[in-house]
């Protein structure tokens, strides 16, 4: 199965790879800089675990690439049904956190099942889309969103990790667009989609948590409550703001270690990072996500099949999501949803899972001249 | 695959567009915005904090001090540190109601990390009780504040004055602006007028603090500068000396320096006690001074204006002099009081022939009706006015009294009326119309002190003399009216006799001022129809050092109510003088 030869290693996508480990450095000195303690007191830990995880991750990554990927395809029924387990595992063995239960706990490590779920997710429904011929009538639509997304959309819904349940559907919607729908479905699907969304509406609506219901209130009327949640939004512009053209300097901010702005190291990372330094280094950083997504997207086109197509989609669709969700959360036009942003957020599961997307993504675009097995 | 390829660049499209919002987004938050947001960071994380500026020590002219800035004690809660699970315990230690710590740490808007007051003016046990119990109570502290404490109480009060909280137009008042808003300003006397010297510029400390408004850094720090130390005229030897004096005496006493018109002392009968405004004067206690019928916030000094009574033979004798109409050897005959028409002008006693010496001494009421007759009234006002009195001293203070010296045109003006013969006599000897202050009066006896120059007083030692004018009196008439002073004490049959001192040669004269409506009629309507008493002196006669005048309400007759005031307030005086 391991199958290193001269070809793979001149093929082997060294930009992404690059690109990922810049970001992910940049994302462990932003979490160094934002919890460093301004009164004397020991630095907490979170930039050394985040460096250990990269180490972790980047040893997966290279195993993710060392086979060929057509075997996730072959395997993918199992890995789903692996997954779907562990999320209701977590039901059954977890520990609450943030008024959420989304983590399992083995021995000293703790891990949130539904970061590898999206990955073998995303497998799931490629490896079905590929077999399937020409564009998708009714009848499959539904076989497949039944299937495939409804079980374990509610699972994370209940769980409840709305972000990542978000994430399942939107990865679905857009792989099916990208596979491609009769177009009477596809009017069809508007049409339902039209007609059912005060309902649809409402039952998310009843389905939110408080906290999650003045997110949104909050987001579509920042002036209403200035020192609770919409303190999260106008705390995170100040904090971009702040930063000015060039940026207060590295180690320089404030708003992060002075607990103005909350979750600083996790899903406001981006603030701390614009805060120190500046429009410049922000649209740096934009720049290096803009080249991961265009050589994701790079790779679903040079694919050599279409699992790898709509694999390298899927898993670009899933990043270039969490990026614009959490950056425009943090810039105030996206209402706070409790996403990281990938690569840089503190957070050691997510950052192995998406590096082991970031490999299934090397895989492909390093086997885009390899015939099949 | 034509198709895969042209979705995926559609798709890149969407993903470019989505940057560029973003990039958009950034500068609009980054560049465009900056400065307002970088404001907004800075606002959250620094806290300025107000060190307020020692405030300047009043001395006496002796450089004695007369206040001190004396720390007193606060209890303090840190409410983010404090378990409020023991405020059942605290309020026991702190001795004050649970309701009452609750209402002051339950406000709104108030960060958990700032020290909230709740219960300030801690006594020393108070303080060493809370210290032995503070290891229980987390977030408990002591905090030190610097109050004004002015060491002579009540002596001398209306002049050095007392500290409060601004008023509504003074804290609107660009005067005011750097004064820290907690801060207590000069609201009364030296305390008032010197204020801008005394305050000092507060100085500034920026903190910066976390989101609960925990310290964590002092940035910077700009020091406070002390208030100036003003040396007052005053000499507080002399005002304890005259207030004991005075006792329960209502009445006003002013002394000044005859040749500068540097205040040496103030009194203002009955008085209030400068430390109950220092740490905020409770509304009760306001109440009863303000209601008090005696009006001890009234300064009498420069506030009541009464009858100079036979005090205002000095000025007939001087203007007798001066217009010629007598001589020092001029005699007149008391039977014990003249008719005038229907009208009998009674003299207290019936003196026989007397000269305008003995006349003084003996305070003879026919022989100054005679001189007054002699002059007329517009002349004896022009002399009044020329030795300071009918206007204002020009003393800093503020809400002094003009007093009245009446002539034709004022009667004609304000009464509608001719002036009568019979009015003439009534000012020859003080009474009716003419009124006056008892600073007035102290200027006066200044003025025939040192020659007859009329200097504004003042309250700052050393000022240099401010010459407002000069009494129409020539240096011989001034030494004949001086020696007949000097007999008024020390003279057999002087009517101010009680004044005679062991220690120095004392010139003074007596006067006592009839209870009768004046200005505004009824204002001035007695309590009691007791006649109120004055004494002007001044000592020594050779080279006068101070000269004063004392007024007694009610006192009755001068020599025997304020004469004895006067001797102690000299003696008072000159004693420290001769012991340097």
């Amino acid at each position: 199965m391991i199958h290193i030869d001269r070809r793979l290693i001149k093929n082997f996508d060294w930009i992404t790879l690059s690109v990922v480990m810049v970001i992910a450095l940049i994302g462990i000195m932003t979490i160094f800089s934002a919890t460093r303690p301004l009164i004397e007191g020991e630095h907490p830990q979170f930039y050394i675990r985040q460096a250990l995880w990269l180490m972790l991750g980047v040893i997966a990554l290279f195993l993710m690439v060392s086979f060929d990927y057509i075997w996730l395809g072959r395997f993918s029924l199992y890995l789903y049904i692996a997954g779907i387990i562990l999320l209701i595992a977590v039901f059954i063995f977890s520990k609450a956190g943030m008024g959420a239960q989304r983590w399992l706990s083995l021995g000293h490590i703790s891990f949130q099942p539904s970061e590898f779920f999206k990955l073998i997710y995303i497998i799931m429904l490629s490896q079905h889309l590929s077999i399937m011929e020409g564009p998708i009538s009714t009848i499959s639509l539904f076989r497949v969103f039944f299937l495939i997304v409804f079980l374990p959309f509610i699972l994370l819904l209940k769980q409840p990790d709305l972000g990542t349940a978000l994430i399942i559907l939107t990865i679905f919607v857009t792989l099916m667009l990208a596979k491609g729908l009769h177009k009477k479905i596809a009017i069809l699907f508007v049409i339902i989609g039209l007609i059912s969304l005060p309902f649809l509406g409402n039952i998310l609506w009843e389905g939110l948590r408080d906290y999650q219901k003045s997110r949104l209130i909050v987001f579509l009327e920042p002036g209403v409550d200035p020192t609770g949640i919409g303190y999260h939004i106008s705390q995170s512009k100040i904090t971009v703001g702040s930063g000015k053209f060039l940026g207060k300097g590295y180690l320089k901010g404030t708003q992060g270690p002075l607990r103005f702005l909350p979750e600083k190291h996790t899903d406001f990372i981006f603030a701390v990072f614009a805060e120190e330094w500046g429009f410049l280094g922000s649209l740096l950083l934009l720049f290096l996500y803009l080249v991961l997504i265009r050589r994701g997207l790079d790779t679903a086109k040079n694919a050599r099949d279409d699992f790898g197509r709509f694999l390298a989609l899927g898993i670009t669709f899933m990043f270039s999501t969490y990026f614009f969700v959490n950056v425009g959360m943090t810039l105030g036009i996206m209402p706070v949803v409790g996403i990281p942003l990938p690569f840089m957020s503190y957070g050691g599961t997510a950052l192995l899972s998406n590096l082991l997307a970031i490999g299934v993504l090397i895989n492909i675009k390093t086997r885009r001249f390899e015939l099949f097995h | 695959m034509k198709s895969e390829s042209k979705k995926i660049l559609i798709i890149s499209y969407i993903v470019i567009a989505a940057f560029l919002l973003l990039t958009m987004r950034l500068w609009q938050l980054q560049v465009l915005q900056g400065s307002k947001y970088r404001k907004l960071s800075e606002a959250n994380r620094f806290r300025i904090m107000t060190i307020p500026a020692p405030r300047g020590i009043l001395f006496d002219r002796n450089g004695i001090p007369l206040v001190k800035n004396s720390p007193y004690y606060c209890a303090s809660i840190i409410y983010g540190e404090f378990d409020k699970g023991k405020v059942d315990l605290l309020s026991k230690v702190l001795n004050m109601p649970v309701e009452e710590i609750l209402e002051k740490t339950n406000k709104k808007g108030l960060s958990p990390f700032v020290p909230i007051r709740l219960k300030q003016g801690l006594s020393f046990s108070e303080v060493a009780y809370i210290e032995s119990r503070r290891s229980d109570f987390l977030g408990l502290i002591i905090e030190v504040e610097v109050s004004r404490e002015y060491i002579y109480g009540n002596i001398g009060s209306h002049l050095i004055g007392y500290l409060g909280k601004p008023n509504l137009s003074q804290s609107k008042d660009p005067a005011f602006g750097d004064v820290p808003p907690d801060a207590f300003i000069g609201q009364w006397g030296a305390e008032m007028l010197f204020d801008k010297s005394l305050r000092g510029t507060p100085g500034e400390r920026v903190i910066e603090v976390d989101s609960l408004g925990r310290e964590i850094r002092m940035l910077r720090e700009k020091p406070p500068t002390k208030g100036k130390d003003i040396k007052l005229s005053l000499d507080i030897n002399l005002q304890k000396e005259a207030e004991g004096a005075f006792g329960e005496k209502v009445g006003a006493l002013v002394a000044i320096k005859p040749g500068t018109g540097e205040i040496l002392g103030m009194i203002s009968k009955p008085s209030f006690d400068p430390n109950l405004f220092t740490k905020g004067i409770s509304y009760d206690e306001w109440i009863a001074l303000t209601r008090d019928k005696k009006n001890p916030m009234l300064n009498r000094a420069l506030q009541s204006q009464y009858p100079p009574g036979s005090v205002f033979k000095i000025i007939i004798a001087i203007a007798g002099l001066e217009e010629g109409v007598i001589t020092p050897e001029t005699k007149i005959n008391c039977e014990g009081g003249i008719n005038y028409g229907r009208w009998h002008f009674g003299c207290w006693r019936k003196h026989g022939v007397v000269s305008l010496h003995r006349a003084l001494v003996e305070s003879c009421d026919v022989y100054f009706y005679e001189v007054g007759r002699r002059l007329g009234i517009d002349k004896i006002y022009n002399y009044a006015i020329s030795l300071g009195l009918g206007k204002e001293t020009g003393i800093e203070l503020s809400k002094e009294r003009k007093g009245l010296i009446p002539n034709t045109k004022w009667k004609q003006k304000n009464k509608k009326s001719p002036w009568f013969l019979g009015e003439t006599f009534n000012t020859a000897i003080g009474q009716g119309y003419v009124a006056s202050t008892p600073i007035q009066m102290a200027i006066m006896a200044g003025a025939i002190a040192n020659g007859g120059h009329i200097y504004r007083p003042t309250l700052i030692k050393d000022a240099g003399p401010v010459l407002l004018g000069k009494a129409k009196a020539r240096p011989e008439t001034l030494e004949i009216v001086k020696r007949a002073l000097s007999g008024v004490v020390n003279e057999p049959g002087g009517t101010g006799w009680a004044a005679k001192s062991q220690l120095t040669i004392i010139g003074g004269k007596t006067g006592t001022a009839q209870v009768i409506a004046m200005r505004d009629g009824s204002k001035y309507l007695p309590e009691r129809f007791r006649d109120h008493a004055w004494f002007i002196a001044f000592a020594p006669v050779e080279k006068p050092e101070i000269a004063l005048a004392v007024f007694v309400e009610h006192g009755g007759h001068g020599g025997g109510a304020a004469a004895p005031i006067a001797k102690k307030a000299i003696e008072g005086y000159l004693k420290i003088r001769n012991s340097k």
